[in-house]
């Protein structure tokens, strides 16, 4: 027989044209409205009402318990990463929303679509330095695309559409939603919820001007050596399909940034590979000696272009980008395509001559020869003792066919990941591209899970970024998200070793790092775990990490004073990249 | 010709260093807005001359006018990261010679002073002032105009008591702008109207007013 209570909470958890119910109750329908399935997030007392609530929402809402907030945001990134959803985070007031401020930063720099949730104070606490309360708005300011208070429920579904709207649409962003607990207690008669698709102020994507587009088919058809430099922005934009058809129709060579790397195949006969500061060797190069060179979904970080003053100053410039304000912003163009590059490429593939740049790929091709003979096949098929990370990296392509998602943490192993890792699919790789958020591989390849359960996760780790969050194993021990772990342990904090190493007259300044028993430690856990520290075992252990039914956790014990190249040292022109 | 052979003067939006731009921002009237756009002057530590908020010409909109030194492609990068920010509706920016622009001074000086000089009386006159209080220890006077208008006499009251001195924001109205209302419909439309590249790539040729 139902109670009454039974029929309130059936009455309460059913969205129906209007909805009698608590602000808690209405945040938690509207997100279900929105088409969220997970969320990840860490009670606390200002946002104990809506924990309150989520707790007859369980059959529709999976809520992954995480052990820190910066561990539930990186998660909600990871999964948005691969999914192509918005991730949704809840965190209480105070410490629980400042520990948000890293992820937010990240996506924000990264454009990745978030709607955080964090619990306030009650209103009439605010500004009185209350139990918790933080101006988690103001700190947020910065990093996020938008952010708002919500202090009486009333306002909730309109601010929860806006928010999901702003989140995913144009470029995508993180938003924060700080809700004061009076609102979530708040109870009220809600009308239908409504998405939102229209704010007045905000206009998402601008309107595509042929007439660009035809002054840009003009530059590319006439160009000698055409070079396409991609970035995320074809992922995000979902077009892959369309970006592929342009550069196979004009056989124009493309190289990527590590955030775009994915969008189309690595072993595609076009990709020439990786832009920047160890990126490979021809498309820096041949950067400054292009004629025309088409931007599309990428923002010339400097990590990219190296010395501005000496890139690509031969080059006639196009750039397609969906954020008017990426335009001219480092690079200026000749030409700025504004517009989804989803809408834009297919006119510009139309306007665009077919086209076969033969002598041109070649060029890529023999600075690629050189790049293989010194730096590549030592790095994959090393001759030394030590293990290389790029060994593991080709052995895990091997095993994996370029299927896996491979997550990364920031540092040498990040770059050697991307160098080397091998992917076959979009929404592959997920790394911190634009913060370099160490800590940011182990939650994000949990959330990557949840985003992609049916694929192999592999999260490669270097051992100081991994003892930046591996609380997180606790969310994994809970909740079984079967991610690889992967830990490349070269005893330095490698990256800023290779820098005091090349730029500072090998002074060893606090990079020396210790680590745990990692075996031990994930084992404390009840994490399957294993160490190889020689070659001979390095691939049954791998093997056995990947097939492995549930989480794991890998240690390889590499080189330790390896170094990532190519490189173009700072300061320096792209074209000035060092072999060794 | 090419550019090189011009030598662009203040005032051109072509000239090169730095100049008084004034950026006018329309945007929702919503809390901590201000900040967000404060802080993309912050982040990038250029100092904001002056900022005024007030409505416009159309009921729940409200125009920022912000005054800034600095050169043509700063202000350019800008305005475009203000107007990316959710709640901004548009911005401009125009050179001095584009715009018609006020500020209102106040000045605080002694009566006694003011009642025994007869110099003091002919500055004022000259300066265009005009008292909005007159008090037995005090009187205030208020002029409207530009900087170096207002700073003159400041210079002017130095050797005299001159109590107390403030200076309002600059409000400018732009020269050739039609007001914000047609834009505004086209904001309000489901599909954004056929605005963008204003500054950059459209022709400049169909100025509404011209004085």
């Amino acid at each position: 027989m139902e109670t009454l209570q039974d029929i309130e909470t059936k009455k309460a958890t059913t969205t129906s044209p209007t909805f009698k119910g608590s602000g808690s109750q209405m945040l938690l329908n509207a997100l279900i409205e929105e088409g969220v399935s997970t969320i990840f997030g860490y009670p606390g007392g200002a946002i104990m009402p809506i924990y309150d609530a989520l707790y007859d929402y369980a059959d529709k809402l999976e809520h992954i318990l995480v052990r820190h907030e910066q561990g539930g945001i990186h998660a909600a990134q990871g999964y948005a990463r691969t999914s192509g959803k918005v991730g949704v985070a809840f965190a209480t007031s105070g410490p629980g929303a400042t520990n948000l401020v890293t992820g937010l930063a990240d996506a924000q720099i990264d454009s990745t679509p978030l709607v955080c949730i964090t619990g306030q104070v009650f209103a009439h606490l605010l500004g009185t330095d209350a139990f918790q309360e933080t101006d988690v708005i103001n700190i947020t300011t910065p990093v996020t695309k938008w952010n708002y208070q919500i202090t009486d429920a009333k306002e909730i579904p309109e601010v929860l559409a806006k928010a999901f709207y702003i989140a995913k649409s144009g470029r995508p962003g993180p938003v924060l939603i700080d809700i004061t607990k009076n609102a979530q207690l708040q109870i009220e008669e809600f009308e239908a919820y409504v998405k939102c698709n229209h704010i007045r102020s905000y206009r998402p994507k601008p309107k595509v001007r042929i007439e660009f587009i035809e002054e840009a088919a003009k530059l590319i058809n006439s160009a000698q050596k055409p070079f396409v430099l991609f970035g995320q922005g074809v992922i995000l934009g979902n077009a892959e399909k369309e970006f592929k058809a342009f550069i196979e129709k004009t056989g124009i060579p493309a190289a990527w940034t590590i955030m775009g790397e994915g969008a189309i195949p690595t072993d595609h006969p076009l990709n020439v590979g990786m832009l920047g500061m160890h990126g490979n060797y021809g498309p820096n190069v041949l950067t400054n000696e292009a004629d025309v060179i088409i931007a599309i979904g990428m923002r010339f970080d400097d990590r990219v272009t190296g010395r501005l003053d000496k890139y690509a100053k031969q080059a006639k410039i196009v750039h397609l980008d969906i954020d008017p304000a990426e335009i001219d912003k480092n690079v200026k163009a000749e030409v700025g395509v504004w517009g989804d590059c989803k809408e834009t490429l297919p006119i510009l593939t139309n306007l665009a001559k077919e086209n076969k740049h033969e002598t041109w790929l070649a060029q890529f091709r023999d600075y690629n020869q050189q790049e293989i003979d010194q730096v590549i096949t030592p790095e994959l098929y090393p001759s030394g003792e030590e293990m290389t990370m790029g060994e593991v990296l080709r052995n895990i392509n091997e095993i994996c066919g370029g299927e896996a998602i491979i997550v990364t943490d920031v540092g040498q192993h990040q770059m050697v990941a991307c160098r080397y890792a091998k992917f076959n699919n979009t929404r592959s790789n997920i790394t911190s591209g634009g913060l370099g958020t160490m800590g940011f591989g182990l939650p994000a390849a949990i959330g990557a899970k949840y985003g992609a359960p049916n694929k192999t996760v592999i999260a490669i780790i270097g051992d100081g970024g991994f003892q930046m969050t591996p609380q997180e194993l606790g969310t994994i021990m809970q909740f079984g998200a079967a991610v690889k772990i992967l830990i490349l342990n070269n005893r330095f904090l490698g990256m800023v070793r290779q820098w005091q190493q090349l730029f500072h007259d090998k002074r060893y300044s606090f990079v020396n790092i210790t680590s745990p028993d990692f075996v031990a430690l994930a084992k404390a856990y009840y994490i399957a775990a294993d160490k190889v520290d020689e070659r001979a075992n390095l691939r049954k252990a791998l093997e056995t990490m990947i097939n492995h039914e549930g989480s794991y956790l890998l240690e390889v014990m590499v080189g330790r004073e390896n170094n990532v190249f190519p490189m173009v040292p700072q300061g320096m022109s792209v074209s000035e990249i060092r072999l060794k | 010709m090419s550019n090189d052979t011009i030598k662009y003067i203040p005032g051109d939006a072509n000239y090169e260093g730095k100049q008084d731009f004034t950026i006018t921002v329309y945007a929702e009237d919503r809390v901590g807005l201000l900040n967000r756009i404060s802080i993309i002057f912050s982040k990038r530590k250029i100092n904001i001359d002056s900022l005024n908020t007030s409505p416009s010409e159309i009921a729940g909109i409200h125009r920022f006018t912000i005054l800034i030194n600095e050169s043509y492609e700063v202000v350019r990068k800008l305005a475009r990261q203000i107007e990316k920010q959710v709640e901004v509706l548009k911005v401009y920016f125009n050179t001095d010679s584009e715009v018609i622009w006020q500020e209102l001074a106040l000045y605080k000086v002694s009566t006694e002073e003011i009642t025994e000089k007869v110099t003091v009386e002919r500055l004022l006159r000259q300066y265009g002032a005009t008292a909005v209080v007159i008090r037995k220890d005090y009187t205030v006077f208020s002029v409207t105009g530009h900087k170096e208008e207002t700073d003159a006499l400041v210079k002017a009251l130095e050797p005299y008591e001159l109590i107390e001195f403030v200076r309002s924001a600059r409000v400018a109205i732009i020269k050739d702008s039609a007001g914000f209302h047609e834009k505004l419909k086209e904001f309000e439309a489901e599909e954004p109207g056929e605005e963008r590249v204003e500054n950059e790539f459209l022709d400049k040729g169909d100025k509404i007013f011209t004085m």
